[in-house]
């Protein structure tokens, strides 16, 4: 950025800070090309060519606010992209039925033949491996074509911080089958909604319940008789269901080692812990197991079998809670979680733990305390709503301060997304993104496989390492020589000629403009720009 | 994180990475640092839970051979198939052989019945739990052996190299995720800019002008890094003392951990992991599924060993598994998850040629929920004797979080 520029943004900020918070809305003049290239870095994966033009004509402003409202985008182009990944409009049953069970039923009939026959079972057949990755694989590209080409940006972004801080591990048994309808169905519908619905959701999908154990968080004092008439007859093992189609299913559904014995806390610490107050959001070990007792019961039908949630009374305890200081009465049966997530979901800790974190996300490292104030103080008027909290974010002089610009490091998913969208790079079919899903593997950052339940970290500390950097350069170099699978990077001379550059947004050093102009090809000037410590912000 | 980077590089190898510096210098650097007695861990993680009951096999319990009727290992003197004895009780499944030589000269130590307090029979969570060292606290930030290196940024240890934390794997495990650096590399004669000479000069020239001090640091351990690894000249290296490395992967990862830690790049810990113990079916016993891995597993650890030499007195190999497996073997010969497990010790220091730890006893009413080897050695106990007697740390409460640890309760591993 120039002085010049620079001094116009300060001025243009000075006077937004002078008109209030609502003078933001139409900062007078026309916004500079850095202010543009900081908001496509945040509220987008970046700039694209044409992109800056773009924002400039509309300004600031009303591209947030468009962004805000991701069903008035027209996004047709993306439908047509997803069409040939067939798993992604498939709910959990249907993929258990399509690719789990027949892969199950192969398992349970080669242990039979084995225990006749003797000898070492063989690998899986290369088939039936890639059958069994599929489905997080087509998830995968879907989320990478999303992240590259969706109008609708901050969507993406926001689906990506979502999943995220509710982070569920593919790798974790049923969870590789359930997640495409978790982020389908429990996260993206919710990004820009209440924070209580998200919450409800996730509470009681079948991909949180399997991963944090709730499913099988038992009262020890159970099992209780079912006085429910419609549920009695199916066990919660879904014996009689399965029963008669699939024999063998019901011996492996069966399994003794997995009938819940006891409380599980690990769902009702991370609830409090990540999802809602934060560690230090002030409560105790006795919330954490008052918390799992209200929830006992909150399992899942079938759940090897991509069964949906179930409210089982035998599993849960009836005795009365208090969480937090509030009482929940005895004899509550479901409404005891819905009652603990009421509480959580409106605790002043969560408005402060959740405002943080988006602050941390969209601003910078180290949250700026008077945002996080004003966007806590809106989660709490609004009653959570998040599009009133990412309003007040983006729309918020420490947002748009130059000191934010660049100050955040991409992550490998931002880095690699936001190489293709500055390289305005081609993915001529779905297919095409699936060396992205290696690439990601080897930055360290694979897709859908986060094993912690904190999910990945979203500050530099986390993705600067040396492995990292040389994976990047690698990339930056095979991209722009169009080494990275069938990914077509076009018009490599105007990209080389500056127009890459100028994507960048903030101040090339001196030495990689140096090195990028003695380069003597479009694609080693293209890498140069892509793998430098500039393009390594956003 | 900028301040410790900083604070790193005041040691000697500042001096080298500081400028262009030729390769003999920074080896001069590290020659130094080793005559200080650098201590040395090498983890390794059997990803799937192996059957320790199949690997120091208790063949003096009578519990053991009537809870597997088909798979159990014959007591020894059984010719080939039987186990070979170690101490009278115990015996190593013959296909440990590689490993014998290191247990009779006393550089090798074993803790059974040892394993988590939590009670998981989850892959996911206990591997989880023994990477974090934080046993049903899953939300633990990173792995022991990042929070060991944040906490010997002193003394010897000063000394900033790309190569201090190196994880002979795809992606860093948990076990070393952190703050401090770590390394994860698969094949070290790969690592470097695909570009050439030019692409990798230009990168270097950016980042060492660059502003952003994270950027600038990292930068210039990764040109370091590259720079020290072509000098070791990886494609050609060739084994001490006649060591043979089996070529499976496991085999080869073991290789190149052997030659960073004789390329004296300063390495002090380093990671490699072996799968394929989940063996609920057809575990097999003398032979078979599970045999054919140990066999890969010990040959691959006899290899390092004896390539090491004389290094291994400063250096500690430690082997562990997520979880043992049921007493009892299952309907398909195979045996389901279990609870207590066996570790392995090597190296320097050790109080060798001896297993560790009380033995429960595999008699039914002897076990863990009625069905699991007992745990008598909390794992903690062990990865914190090597902390403090082997690696020298005085303080490691800031390693083990929520642990009280208590040297009385050490295994004894140590003089």
């Amino acid at each position: 950025m120039t002085n010049a520029t620079r001094h116009a943004v300060l001025l243009s900020l000075a006077l937004a800070v002078v008109t209030g918070p609502a003078g933001l809305a139409s900062p007078p003049g026309p916004a500079s090309s850095a202010a543009i290239v900081h908001v496509l870095n945040r509220v987008a994966f970046g700039p694209s060519p044409g992109d800056i033009e773009h924002v400039r004509t509309i300004g600031i402003s009303r591209y947030i606010d468009e962004q805000l409202h991701p069903d008035r985008l027209a996004d047709a182009g993306m439908e047509a992209r997803l069409a040939g990944l067939n798993t992604l409009r498939m709910t959990s049953r249907e993929i258990a039925e399509e690719y789990e069970i027949p892969q199950l039923k192969a398992r349970l009939a080669k242990r039979q033949a084995g225990a006749k026959d003797g000898d070492q079972p063989e690998p899986p057949a290369p088939e039936q491996q890639r059958r069994a990755n599929l489905v997080v694989v087509e998830l995968s590209q879907q989320k990478l074509l999303r992240a590259a080409y969706s109008e609708r940006q901050l969507q993406e972004v926001l689906v990506d911080f979502w999943f995220n801080h509710f982070n569920v591990d593919a790798r974790k048994g049923a969870d590789r089958f359930l997640l495409t309808e978790y982020e389908r169905e429990t996260i993206r519908p919710h990004v820009l909604g209440k924070f209580r619905d998200l919450l409800g959701a996730t509470a009681k999908s079948p991909a949180m319940l399997f991963y944090l154990d709730n499913w099988m968080s038992a009262d020890p004092n159970g099992p209780h008789p079912d006085t429910r008439a419609s549920t009695s007859r199916v066990n919660r093992f879904g014996r009689e269901r399965f029963g008669g189609r699939f024999p063998q299913m019901d011996q492996l559904a069966a399994q003794k080692k997995n009938a819940p014995k006891g409380l599980n806390e690990n769902y009702g610490r991370e609830l409090m812990e990540l999802h809602t107050l934060g560690v230090d959001g002030g409560y105790t070990q006795k919330d954490v197991t008052e918390v799992a007792r209200a929830l006992t019961g909150w399992t899942i039908q079938t759940p090897r079998l991509g069964g949906s949630f179930r409210f089982d009374p035998r599993l849960h305890d009836p005795g009365e809670k208090i969480v937090l200081g509030h009482v929940i009465k005895a004899g509550g049966g479901e409404g005891d979680g819905e009652q603990v997530l009421d509480i959580l979901a409106r605790h002043p800790s969560t408005a402060r733990f959740i405002s943080t974190a988006l602050v941390r996300r969209f601003v910078s490292d180290t949250p700026p305390p008077v945002l996080v104030d004003r966007a806590a103080a809106r989660f709490r008027q609004t009653d959570g709503d998040l599009r009133e909290v990412m309003r007040t974010i983006l729309t918020s002089p420490e947002f748009l301060s130059p000191e934010s610009y660049a100050a955040k490091t991409k992550t490998p998913l931002e880095f690699v997304v936001s190489s293709i969208r500055a390289t305005g790079a081609v993915m001529p079919t779905a297919q095409d993104a699936l060396p992205l899903v290696r690439q990601l593997r080897e930055l360290g950052m694979p897709l859908y496989s986060c094993q912690p339940p904190t999910g990945y970290k979203d500050t530099a500390d986390a993705w600067v390492n040396t492995g990292a950097l040389v994976g990047r350069m690698n990339f930056a170099l095979d991209l722009a020589s169009s080494k990275v699978g069938a990914i077509a990077v076009e018009n490599r001379d105007a990209l080389a000629d500056g127009g890459l550059a100028a994507l960048v947004g903030h101040d090339l050093s001196e030495s990689t403009r140096t090195t990028v102009e003695r380069a003597t090809s479009g694609p080693q000037k293209i890498a140069l720009v892509l793998g430098s410590p500039e393009f390594q912000r956003r | 994180m900028l301040s410790r980077r900083i604070f790193m590089r005041n040691g000697a190898f500042a001096l080298v990475s500081l400028g262009f510096a030729p390769s003999f210098l920074a080896r001069t650097a590290y020659a130094q640092d080793r005559t200080r007695r650098a201590k040395r861990l090498i983890a390794i993680f059997q990803r799937g839970a192996v059957d320790g009951l199949s690997v120091v096999v208790p063949f003096g319990d009578e519990g053991y051979y009537r809870a597997r009727p088909t798979i159990a290992i014959a007591r020894p003197k059984s010719g080939e198939a039987g186990a070979i004895d170690l101490d009278g009780f115990f015996g190593f499944n013959p296909r440990m052989q590689p490993l014998k030589t290191f247990w009779d000269n006393r550089a090798l130590a074993i803790v059974h019945a040892c394993g988590s307090p939590d009670t998981t029979r989850s892959h996911f969570d206990a591997q989880d739990y023994m990477e974090s060292a934080t046993p049903g606290v899953k939300s633990t930030p990173d792995g022991w052996l990042n929070r060991y290196l944040q906490v010997r940024k002193d003394g010897a240890a000063a000394v900033s190299t790309p190569f201090r934390a190196v994880s002979l794997t795809q992606q860093l495990p948990r076990m070393l995720q952190g703050v401090a650096p770590a390394l994860a590399m698969n094949q070290i004669s790969q690592f470097g800019i695909r570009g050439g000479q030019t692409a990798g000069a230009s990168f270097e020239a950016q980042y060492a002008a660059a502003a952003d001090r994270v950027l600038n640091g990292t930068g210039r351990e990764t040109f370091d890094a590259i720079r020290m690894l072509k000098d070791t000249n990886p494609a050609s290296y060739q084994p001490d003392n006649g060591a043979e490395y089996p070529r499976s992967p496991f085999g080869q990862a073991l290789k190149q951990i052997g030659q960073l830690t004789k390329a004296d790049v300063g390495l002090e810990v380093a990671f490699a992991d072996v799968g394929g113990w989940d063996t609920h079916v057809n575990q097999g016993s003398s032979q078979g599924q599970l045999a054919n891995r140990l066999g890969d597993f010990a040959s691959g650890i006899a290899a390092l060993v004896t390539d090491l030499g004389s290094r291994m007195a400063d250096t500690v190999v430690l082997t562990m598994s997520e979880f043992g497996r049921a007493v009892g073997e299952n309907g398909n010969r195979g045996t389901d998850h279990g609870h207590g497990n066996a570790m392995m010790v090597m190296g320097g220091g050790v109080r060798g040629g001896k297993v560790f730890g009380a033995w429960p006893g595999l008699a039914p009413e002897k076990r863990y929920e009625g069905r699991d080897l007992a745990v008598t050695t909390d794992f903690r106990d062990v990865f914190g004797e090597i902390v403090v007697r082997h690696l020298g740390v005085s303080d490691p409460r800031s390693i083990f979080p929520g642990y009280a640890m208590n040297p009385a309760r050490f295994p004894g591993l140590f003089a």
